[in-house]
């Protein structure tokens, strides 16, 4: 083989090993490039920024509509985004309000039952059947126990904001019964609940999860949905 | 007229290459320890906050030493055949063969032979004498640290007293158990100095791996077993945890920043993490301590979490009907 053959033999293969390595970062590192991120930041008055998010037993995706799912709202429609991107400024309170449409599941380790992070180290609780109305009175509670009394659906978590939050589930005898069954959820029982945590001084990019093995149809659950952005994988952008 | 013949020139005196090779092989090979040892040793990862990590550094260490003058010597050789040996111009004859060199051979043999066989008895002494070199030994470990006392129900400051720490990995981050404090769980890993510490590492889930790599120790946490490793702390400062096997999408994700603390620290921070859990319920909330776990298993309910068909959500599990509430008492700590 001639010398300006191999050139073009070794240009032709390195672009294609180029090529490859870029398709792979695109595809499956850079896998939630192309969700949408719902903005907090524009919103944000008074050094604070209310967020809204809700979790369903299945989502409005035409792929994977199975999956447990977060939704995020967006803050000027109110319209449901089947997201898991938010943007919020930094050094801002976080008031966080999360409806939990999907039914109880024990905790894998129930050390995931103690809110931590948020300021004050609880959070509010109220539980409300399929016809909106509320169960009992609203509740400040820094631990809900997933093992007693199946309350808790799934989680909030930021670990490298040491923020963990037990999302509470619509109780046992509606999750059993009842659960919300299109979505984004507008109908059927859920728990509302809400707390508050600062953002850091600095922006970066902070992953979020839930630490129930809420990956249905997965090897112990953990894969699919807990493994996906846009379901049960998230990212909050903290913009300075 | 007789022609003149000429007689082939007296071959030159060969010089004494190996003299030549060792007398430049010599001072390099000094340098080159000196530096290892006085500047490049002390600098050595994993550092000085354990025993296990001076182990480690003093080991790389003798390895950095066993191993320069190897490579020096095959540099100098190598270096010195390019300039002596080389290929001269208008020089087309074939090297001489060589045969025999005997003298070399078995200097060859012996030489590396001392070497393996002086790191295998070097290693194998380095991993028994200080525990099992901060590595996981597995739920019968044959390699305890000596002249320790562990007492499963409390732990009070000193250098033979075992502070045992239990290691959860579950995707995507490590919690701790310390059943000395009635226990209590925490996200933080907090440690008193000077104190030999035995982590029991375990999942609930995948496997990971436990690094805290300035502690130098590393074990495996696999779901239902009980990984034991040890060490003892010895400097003040912070460290990183990492998990070392890769365990799924936040596993880059998966670390956390500990402590080595002072003994009366340590005993205020794991007395007000348990007196707080104690208070919030969370210490009668977690399962009894046990070196493993069945996730699938709520010893408060004695009994196993159940698979329901026909019901999404998370993975299809939910309580027994037993044990189901009714809605408006759900919500209780």
């Amino acid at each position: 083989m001639s010398v300006p053959a191999r050139v073009v033999t070794l240009l032709v293969a390195f672009v294609a090993v180029v090529a490859g390595a870029v398709f792979i970062v695109i595809h499956y590192i850079g896998g939630y490039s192309g969700l949408p991120t719902v903005d907090y930041t524009s919103v944000a008055s008074g050094g604070q920024v209310n967020v809204v998010l809700q979790e369903d037993p299945q989502n409005n995706s035409a792929s994977k509509p199975d999956w447990v799912s977060y939704f995020v709202q967006d803050p000027k429609t109110h319209q449901w985004v089947h997201t898991t991107l938010f943007s919020v400024p930094a050094n801002t309170r976080v008031n966080m309000t999360i409806l939990g449409y999907d039914g109880c599941t024990p905790l894998r380790n129930n050390f995931w039952s103690q809110v931590q992070g948020t300021l004050g180290g609880t959070v509010t609780v109220q539980q409300f059947k399929d016809t909106n109305q509320p169960i009992g009175v609203t509740k400040t509670l820094s631990v809900i126990n997933g093992w007693s009394g199946c309350n808790v659906g799934h989680t909030f978590a930021i670990p490298s904001l040491h923020l963990f939050v037990p999302v509470p589930s619509p109780g046992p005898v509606l999750s059993a019964n009842s659960l919300c069954g299109a979505s984004p959820c507008t109908s059927g029982p859920y728990g509302l609940e809400k707390f508050s945590f600062r953002t850091p001084a600095h922006g970066g990019s902070f992953r979020w999860q839930c630490f129930v093995p809420c990956g249905g149809g997965f090897i112990d659950g953990n894969g699919g949905p807990m493994q996906t952005f846009g379901y049960m994988a998230g990212m909050m952008q903290v913009v300075s | 007229m007789a022609a003149t013949r000429s007689s082939p020139a007296p071959a030159a005196a060969e010089p004494r290459h190996g003299l030549r090779i060792f007398l430049i092989w010599l001072p390099l090979t000094i340098a080159l320890e000196l530096v290892i040892w006085f500047a490049w040793y002390p600098h050595m990862q994993p550092g000085a906050m354990t025993s296990s990590s001076r182990s480690q550094q003093f080991d790389i260490a003798v390895m950095a030493l066993m191993a320069a003058p190897v490579l020096l010597f095959i540099w100098v050789y190598a270096g010195y055949a390019l300039v002596t040996w080389r290929r001269r111009p208008g020089d087309d004859e074939d090297g001489p063969h060589l045969t025999g060199g005997v003298g070399i051979q078995a200097t060859w043999i012996i030489a590396t032979s001392v070497i393996v066989l002086g790191l295998f008895v070097f290693g194998t002494v380095e991993l028994i004498v200080p525990a099992g070199a901060g590595a996981g030994q597995g739920p019968a470990p044959i390699w305890p640290p000596a002249n320790t006392v562990t007492s499963p129900t409390s732990w009070t400051p000193g250098p033979h007293n075992v502070l045992q720490v239990q290691v959860i990995g579950q995707e995507w981050s490590f919690t701790y158990r310390f059943p000395q404090f009635g226990g209590m769980e925490s996200t933080a890993l907090v440690l008193p100095v000077n104190t030999p510490v035995e982590f029991h590492v375990t999942s609930l889930d995948v496997i990971h791996s436990f690094w805290p790599y300035l502690l130098a120790v590393k074990a495996d946490a696999n779901p239902g077993v009980d990984n034991v490793a040890y060490t003892t702390t010895k400097q003040l400062g912070p460290f990183t945890v990492r998990c070392n096997e890769l365990c799924g999408l936040w596993h880059g994700a998966m670390f956390n920043t500990g402590f080595v603390v002072s003994p009366s620290a340590f005993q205020a921070w794991a007395r007000g993490v348990q007196a707080k859990e104690l208070r919030n319920g969370l210490l009668a909330a977690l399962p009894p301590y046990s070196l493993t776990y069945d996730p699938t298993v709520i010893p408060q309910l004695g009994s196993a979490v159940v698979k329901i068909t026909g019901i999404t959500g998370a993975n299809g599990y939910y309580y027994p009907g037993p044990q189901a509430g009714t809605p408006g008492d759900a919500v209780s700590p």
